[in-house]
């Protein structure tokens, strides 16, 4: 049987959504060792143990993964590689900073992003922006993989009752060391698992318009909020809000894309959405190729009308 | 201190790739090609640091076919000092990259390393971390910001949840996010300097690196294409829709 070890993101009491879907990818795989590598991190070794399909947990507790740094966390990770076959990570900002790591020094080439798993070493996964899809089989011996999230049902949080197992820690590498975060909290949902998102791009003008306009119709649907990069390098969102081919891939129920053109960057992070609901002055913006449904005119006008009429 | 900075020829971000039709690949035949959007902020990052003084020398290195020297040559042009082409005419995966990037690192001594945080035709993601773990030496990966101080290295990186800052002991790899800055462009003086700048030529044999792939693409698809839909002419008929859909 095939083993894999998953990577858990956490935040030390509770467990990450992106784990769940993990969880299932790698089932798909073998069987399921959860790693959780943390600092004070019992809550969410406990929360692992519960996640259904998951038969073992790892808990490495040290100060010197309290932050995830890829240069302490990568080496844990390449020693406990000797009794696994493949090492399986979210394609998170976490994931993607710590798997290549551990790729490298196991030698084996990463296969990044997965959408599928077509057989024990046999994937598919987007290149070029979505735009092709390859179907990729690894001759490596072992394997590390990262998931897109929006391609695997999540695995049920609860269920599940596995051990767990402390593990030695391999110790802080000394070259590296965190500062601090600038992390929002926000009660809109996560964009990575919002039923709904409202997204903005350059039409918005600028920081306060974008409150004005988005903000209230997004409370009125309870949606997350995204972006296009535009409207994040202008400055009127956060970089956490880009939604695109490097930023957040996101696949809710609903998408509603207001002032956004709908360049190939953008459309690889959203176009797996069930409805797209497109808002745009020019009846020729890409964006309604993928859309639904499509309401042309000046979001200016159209959307309060709509925030009104909800 | 001296800065490498990895650069990749790839398909220009404004075409809009076809899969060929016998489902082998992406048809890259006149198709233009350009530097790595990501590798363009690299290479703007390490020449502002040499403007404040901090990075003395930089080199451009990129592994590709012949025709990547373009590439080299743009580098060059923005104001890189000098240049390596590792060719290969075929594909080279981001672990045998990696392993060369690592080899020419181990030639050059560079304090700093910088790459793309992802090269926007294999949307891997990899080689950045991988030359970091090659070398045994720390990554500020999808850096926002950084700022060298002493013997280390300050970035300011865009994670999922927001920014996070760390500090690196040099030597230290860089993987450059969108908001690093804005590359300049290479004006037309600087672009026939260039063509004199010195560009050596070496191979993946030079540095004993076997570029053998990992990986065996199977067959490259289009993905499922989604219809266009409707379009409505006002919000009283998107409403309507919303709540159809029970979202309203
Ligand atoms: C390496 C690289 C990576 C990238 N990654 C991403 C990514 O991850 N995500 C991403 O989004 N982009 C990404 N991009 C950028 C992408 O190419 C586009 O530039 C960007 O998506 C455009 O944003 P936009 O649609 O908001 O702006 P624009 O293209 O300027 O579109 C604005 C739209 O608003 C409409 N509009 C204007 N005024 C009004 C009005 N009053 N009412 C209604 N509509 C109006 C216009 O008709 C237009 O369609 C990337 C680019 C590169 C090079
Ligand atoms: N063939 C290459 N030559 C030079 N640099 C490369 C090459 N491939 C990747 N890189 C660098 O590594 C970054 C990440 O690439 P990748 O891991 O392939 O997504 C790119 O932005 C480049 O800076």
């Amino acid at each position: 049987m095939t083993k894999t070890l998953v990577w858990v993101e956490h935040d030390n009491a509770s467990i990450k959504d992106a784990t769940l879907a993990v969880v299932t990818a790698a089932s798909q795989i073998g069987e399921v060792t959860a790693l959780v590598a943390g600092s004070g991190c019992d809550g969410a070794a406990a929360a692992a143990a519960q996640i259904a399909g998951v038969a073992k947990v790892l808990k490495a507790d040290d100060a010197a993964y309290a932050n995830a740094l890829a240069e302490n966390v990568a080496p844990l990770v390449a020693g406990l590689m000797a009794d696994y076959d493949v090492f399986v990570a979210p394609a998170t900002t976490t994931g993607k900073n710590i798997a290549p790591r551990v790729a490298a020094l196991l030698d084996v080439m990463q296969v990044s992003d997965i959408l599928s798993v077509e057989g024990p070493k046999t994937f598919t996964r987007p290149i070029y922006a979505g735009n092709a899809i390859a179907t990729v089989e690894s001759t490596d011996a072992k394997l590390v993989v990262t998931v897109r999230g929006t391609a695997f049902a999540k695995a049920d949080a609860t269920g599940g009752s596995a051990s767990v197992e402390a593990v030695g820690a391999a110790g802080d590498a000394g070259l590296s060391s965190f500062l601090g975060s600038e992390i929002a909290k926000s009660e809109r949902p996560e964009l990575t698992s919002a039923k709904i998102i409202v997204s903005g791009g350059r039409a918005l003008k600028d920081a306060e318009t974008f409150q004005s306009v988005i903000i209230p119709l997004a409370d009125k649907l309870g949606a997350g909020v995204g972006a296009s990069r535009a409207a994040v390098d202008a400055g009127y969102v956060p970089n956490d809000y880009q939604v695109g081919q490097t930023g957040k891939i996101v696949a809710p129920e609903v998408y509603i894309a207001v002032g956004i053109s709908g360049a190939i960057q953008h459309l690889a992070g959203m176009k797996d959405s069930k409805t797209i609901i497109a808002i745009n002055k020019d009846e020729d913006a890409p964006i309604f190729q993928v859309a639904d449904i499509g309401l042309v005119g000046d979001l200016f006008t159209l959307v309060p009308e709509l925030t009104g009429k909800l | 201190m001296k800065a490498l900075v990895c650069v990749k020829r790839v398909i220009d971000y404004n075409v809009k790739p076809r899969v060929k039709a016998d489902g082998t690949g992406v048809d890259l035949a006149n198709v233009k090609m350009s530097m790595n959007p990501f590798d363009e902020i690299a290479v703007e990052e390490a020449i502002r640091l040499k403007e404040k003084g901090v990075v003395t020398e930089i080199v451009a290195v990129s592994v590709g076919p012949a025709k990547a020297q373009e590439t080299l040559r743009t580098a060059l042009a923005m104001g890189a000092d000098r240049a390596i082409l590792v060719v290969s005419e075929d594909e080279v995966e981001p672990l045998a990259v990696a392993k060369i990037i690592k080899a020419i690192a181990d030639e050059e001594a560079p304090g700093l390393i910088i790459t793309g945080k992802q090269a926007i035709d294999d949307d891997a993601n990899q080689v950045g971390q991988m030359v970091a773990a090659l070398l045994g030496r720390p990554q500020g990966t999808f850096a926002n910001e950084v700022s060298v101080e002493g013997d280390s290295i300050v970035v300011k990186r865009e994670i999922d949840g927001g920014l996070e800052t760390v500090k690196l002991a040099l030597p230290a790899i860089v993987t450059t996010d969108l908001r690093l800055n804005e590359p300049r462009y290479a004006s037309l003086p600087n672009i026939m300097k260039a063509k004199s700048k010195p560009l050596a030529s070496k191979t993946p044999a030079d540095y004993g690196v076997d570029i053998a792939p990992r990986l065996k693409t199977l067959k490259v698809t289009e993905p499922p294409v989604r219809s266009a839909g409707i379009k409505v002419p006002d919000v009283d008929a998107l409403v309507a829709k919303l709540k159809e859909m029970g979202v309203a």
